[in-house]
């Protein structure tokens, strides 16, 4: 109890911007509006072909209210502010880098080849140095995922520079 | 009942359902929703009803296995447990792990079978109601759910609602289903279908889970030995006979309101024990009531969870989303007409979640023990394995690459929804409900030719209105009786 009050209190003392409850309300806020400007690029249907309303008009709808109550939150936050959360480890920014790593080699590389990478890197980083046991999460465990996968439900997985080679 | 159960296929599905459920349940961070979700794909090789079957057992099976961590190791592995971490790990520190988890197991399967008999009798009636029910009933009743989820949820219920709303806007990404105008597609060919269900819940339950992983590498379990899990004593069920008949009612009324269905119900189940206990000062310090309170409560809402998912095809609870998704895609419309037109589908899924009650109770009976030491992987050798299974799962029900990126941006969104207080459940909800509250909204707009006062000359959707207000209401009112 004394802990989260503290953490309230350290919170409670940065400026505005710096706090979790502003980057929280900016960035709903900022990609709100700019989904919201995009609505109003959506095509509109003749009046005969309208049912009920137009179609950009839900989403609209929608958006106006998450603004609404994300402010109603912030507004909140004053009376009640959020307690501040843990910095967050390396590991953690690591894990993130390791999808960014997956998204590049399957896109240029091989899907195959994305989830070993990924495997390896964030069971290195996550404190595994026995080889067996890198090898087994890279490769072997991936080998047998992609297979079961393939055999079970006829999946074809998309080609890349070691896929191609189990298919052909 | 059960005739369409007495076939060795099914009964395997069954076994295999249960075993999974519960090493799922098991597995802190993992869960039936998650399970159900990866496991989708599979089930097209199953004919309809085994593959409810199937996910049917995850769940029930899933939401027992979570005790099992509760206990052994102070943390929940299912969110539905955590009311019983505050007994379990007590009562297993002073010895005696196996009496925990023999009342868990006994309050699980009595809940969960109380709440399988609540849906044998509850799911027609509602059913029959619904055939009352037109286009603003439903959009009504849709808006009452989502009120419901952003009430009684776990956390803040504006934050709730932020999730819900984000969640409908999800759902209309892609060709307007009335129009076949491109909404918030950006020249993206593959979004002009919309966003796949799985990719989202696996991003917001797996992934986002993986990341969290990521934040407690230097977490250390205190683990407590188990010798064997023992049924409980005569003096034991004199004890809790009535708390695990209270809970059990508690548990099937909250599961059948659309919300996080167990978790809420095991907290509220827990706080009743508290309330009727004769030993109040007990709880917190290993009460055995405690741990029936929340074990009884959080499975008799899966049975609950059921009800306006099979009736209405309104999910009760996100594994219950998963199951709707499950039915959908093997063509089964849930609602008023499958109760008549297909009954034996039905009494088939009534029995498969009886059966898998007793089942969880033999498995977790004799192989708690067992169950516990999955526990003992790592979590740098069990997360990258859970990714590998999580990325071909995803990819595997469209065959599309956009899918698997679509999950690893909602796993980092999920993680960051989680860390400042809002629930993910909401999303997956409002997902799934998305095209009924627009489709219906608009339908009824057409019937009312565009006059929104309309919605109040119509008595059912005017009731699910009041009750929405009510609903909004309420969380209100109990921060201020909470300040009195």
């Amino acid at each position: 109890m004394n802990n989260v009050q503290n953490k309230k209190r350290a919170n409670k003392s940065l400026p505005f911007f710096f706090k979790d409850e502003f980057k929280v309300f900016f960035v709903i806020i900022f990609f709100s509006t700019i989904l919201l400007i995009s609505t109003f690029t959506f095509d509109k249907v003749p009046p005969i072909l309208n049912r009920g309303i137009q179609p950009a008009t839900f989403p609209k709808g929608l958006l106006v209210l998450i603004m609404f109550l994300t402010t109603i939150i912030y507004y909140l936050s004053f009376k009640n502010p959020w307690k501040k959360e843990k910095k967050l480890p390396k590991p953690f920014f690591l894990t993130i880098l390791s999808f960014i790593l997956f998204v590049v080699i399957s896109k240029t590389l091989d899907f195959f080849l994305a989830i070993s990478v990924l495997s390896i890197f964030v069971s290195y980083n996550w404190g595994e140095r026995r080889v067996f046991y890198l090898l087994l999460v890279g490769i072997i465990f991936p080998l047998v995922v992609f297979i079961f996968f393939e055999m079970i439900l006829g999946l074809r997985f998309p080609p890349g520079i070691i896929t191609n080679l189990y298919y052909y | 009942m059960m005739a369409p159960l007495f076939s060795s296929k099914l009964l395997i599905v069954l076994l295999f359902g249960t075993l999974f459920g519960l090493i799922l349940g098991v597995l802190p961070g993992l869960g039936p929703t998650t399970g159900g979700a990866l496991i989708l794909p599979f089930t097209m090789t199953l004919d309809p009803l085994s593959a409810i079957v199937l996910l049917t057992s995850i769940y029930c099976a899933g939401t027992y296995g979570g005790a099992i961590t509760a206990v052994l190791i102070n943390t929940p592995g299912t969110p539905a447990a955590a009311a019983t971490c505050l007994d379990g790990y007590p009562l297993a520190q002073k010895g005696e792990a196996g009496r925990a988890l023999g009342m868990a197991t006994v309050s699980s399967t009595v809940g969960g079978i109380f709440s399988v008999i609540v849906l044998v009798f509850f799911a027609p009636v509602l059913a029959k109601l619904a055939y009352e029910f037109g286009q603003p009933e439903y959009f009504a009743l849709a808006i009452f759910g989502l009120t419901m989820l952003a009430s009684i949820g776990e956390g803040s219920p504006i934050k709730n609602l932020i999730a819900g709303a984000f969640g409908i806007l999800i759902s209309t990404i892609g060709k307007d289903f009335m129009t076949s105008i491109d909404r918030f597609t950006y020249g993206i060919n593959e979004l002009s279908v919309g966003i796949g269900f799985i990719p989202v819940v696996v991003g917001l339950f797996a992934i986002s889970e993986m990341l969290t992983q990521s934040t407690l590498l230097d977490q250390v379990f205190k683990r407590v030995a188990l010798k064997a899990v023992k049924l409980p004593s005569l003096d034991d069920y004199k004890q809790t006979w009535k708390t695990i008949l209270r809970s059990s009612g508690i548990g099937s009324f909250i599961g059948v309101l659309p919300a996080e269905g167990g978790t809420v119900a095991s907290l509220i189940g827990y706080s009743e024990a508290k309330r009727f206990s004769k030993e109040p000062e007990e709880f917190g310090k290993g009460s055995i009531e405690g741990i029936a309170g929340a074990e009884a409560a959080n499975n008799a809402a899966t049975g609950g969870a059921m009800v306006p998912t099979l009736a209405l095809g309104i999910p009760g609870s996100a594994t219950t989303a998963v199951i709707l998704t499950g039915l959908i895609i093997h063509g089964v419309r849930p609602g008023p007409d499958l109760f008549r037109e297909q009954p034996d589908f039905l009494y088939g899924i009534f029995g498969a979640m009886l059966i898998a009650n007793v089942l969880f109770f033999i498995f977790g009976f004799f192989g708690a023990k067992l169950f516990a030491r999955i526990t003992l992987v790592p979590n740098k050798i069990l997360w990258p394995m859970i990714f590998a299974v999580s990325v071909c799962g995803t990819y595997s029900l469209s065959q599309s690459i956009i899918d698997v990126w679509i999950m690893l941006f909602f796993g980092v969104l999920g993680f960051f929804m989680r860390r400042f207080g809002f629930s993910v459940v909401p999303v997956i909800i409002g997902l799934i409900l998305g095209e009924l509250v627009e489709g219906t909204l608009r339908q009824s707009l057409v019937i009312f030719d565009g006059n929104w006062l309309m919605f109040l000359t119509r008595p059912i959707a005017l009731t699910f209105f009041i009750l929405s207000l009510i609903a909004l209401a309420f969380p209100l009112l109990r921060s201020k009786k909470q300040k009195e």
